[in-house]
């Protein structure tokens, strides 16, 4: 293992972004590749597979035999609203696999006895973010209905390209809410990526309802994520320019 | 609350290990889990990270053939030459040493730089 790989590779896992370590067997090389990078062929399909499945293993392309060790950070929900929805949603993410921290800066509602064993920020979502920012591994759902604690982290998990983000509220609210973005410098193209009204349509009612259709959402999006195809396209563009 | 998720959030990162162990200056072979067929124990993937002196932190199975694996990163560490190793039930060897859980895992073992 080439020691310079070992760094990069351990930088990554720390920054919370995706990295294969790619392995020829036949003669030990290895490389690291992140995700998003462009690599052509049997191999770089290989790679896409593994980034989506975060599975590893042996990949024989042509004669060479390779060791695909992915290491893709744990997925994560931060949701803003320490709201009736987040009380069904903490339990329900964390028996799905996903880490989740509620934020919420109204101190009657983010209170350790609604969540029992659920790390709760009694914060600002400016305050409670800055120690562990939003990253594409995370998936943020704005639950609040209250402009000026729902607005900014959306702004701030569209810019950080986060694979989910989601926001209540109706069909009237969320027109608002664009205007809003749209008036603080979001482009359109990146407001149309906020998942609103929230949740799969599955005609959900209660909030344990809601609770699902929007973990039922958050799954698809991080299973269904286009993060390597939407790199590799950026990637062409700068090639071209 | 905060504390008890953090540890959680943060266990032992063989990797990580193995950097700071090469920073010390201690020679490394890092032992990876590259294939399982049948119940194995840890999947694809898992480190056993072991020094010249036969530290080691990690795990490629339920400490069935950790000994094993050890004993051969100590050749590896020495020659600087990779080795592939397979254990399982239809091995003799590796019964010997203890697979015993009817799984079968490949373990490539290789010495950092």
């Amino acid at each position: 293992m080439d020691p310079h790989n070992l760094k990069k590779l351990n930088e990554e896992k720390r920054n919370r972004r995706a990295a294969v370590l790619l392995t020829e067997l036949s003669n030990g090389r290895d490389r690291l590749v992140r995700e998003g990078d462009a690599v052509s062929g049997e191999l770089g399909m290989a790679l896409e597979k593994a980034f989506r499945s975060g599975k590893s293993g042996v990949a024989t392309i042509g004669d060479a035999e390779y060791f695909l060790n992915v290491h893709v950070p744990p997925p994560r929900i931060v949701a803003i609203g320490a709201v009736h929805i987040s009380q069904a949603l903490a339990p329900m993410a964390r028996i799905a696999g996903y880490e989740i921290v509620i934020v919420d800066p109204r101190t009657a509602f983010a209170t350790p006895e609604r969540f029992p064993g659920v790390e709760v920020l009694a914060e600002w979502p400016e305050t409670a973010l800055a120690p562990r920012p939003l990253d594409r591994y995370t998936a943020l759902a704005a639950l609040t209905h209250d402009p000026k604690i729902d607005d900014w982290p959306l702004a701030e998990a569209l810019r950080a390209g986060c694979f989910y983000v989601g926001a209540l509220g109706s069909r009237k609210t969320h027109a608002k809410r664009v205007e809003r973005l749209g008036a603080a410098g979001l482009a359109m193209s990146e407001v149309e990526r906020i998942n609103a009204p929230i949740g799969l349509d599955i005609a959900a009612a209660s909030p344990a309802e809601i609770a699902v259709a929007v973990l039922a959402q958050i799954v698809s999006a991080f299973r269904k994520r286009g993060i390597v195809a939407q790199n590799a396209a950026e990637e062409e563009r700068i090639l071209d320019a | 609350m905060n504390d008890i998720s953090n540890e959680l959030q943060m266990p032992i990162d063989e990797l990580e290990t193995a950097e700071a162990w090469m920073k010390a200056g201690r020679e490394v072979a890092v032992a990876t889990v590259v294939e399982t067929w049948g119940s194995a124990p840890r999947p694809v993937g898992s480190h056993l990270v072991i020094d010249s002196e036969a530290n080691f932190e990690g795990s490629v199975s339920g400490g069935c053939v950790e000994g094993a694996v050890i004993a051969e990163a100590m050749d590896v560490l020495a020659s600087g030459e990779s080795k592939m190793l397979e254990f399982g039930v239809a091995d003799e060897t590796a019964w010997r040493v203890g697979l015993s859980c009817g799984g079968r895992i490949r373990v490539y073992v290789e010495r950092i730089g």
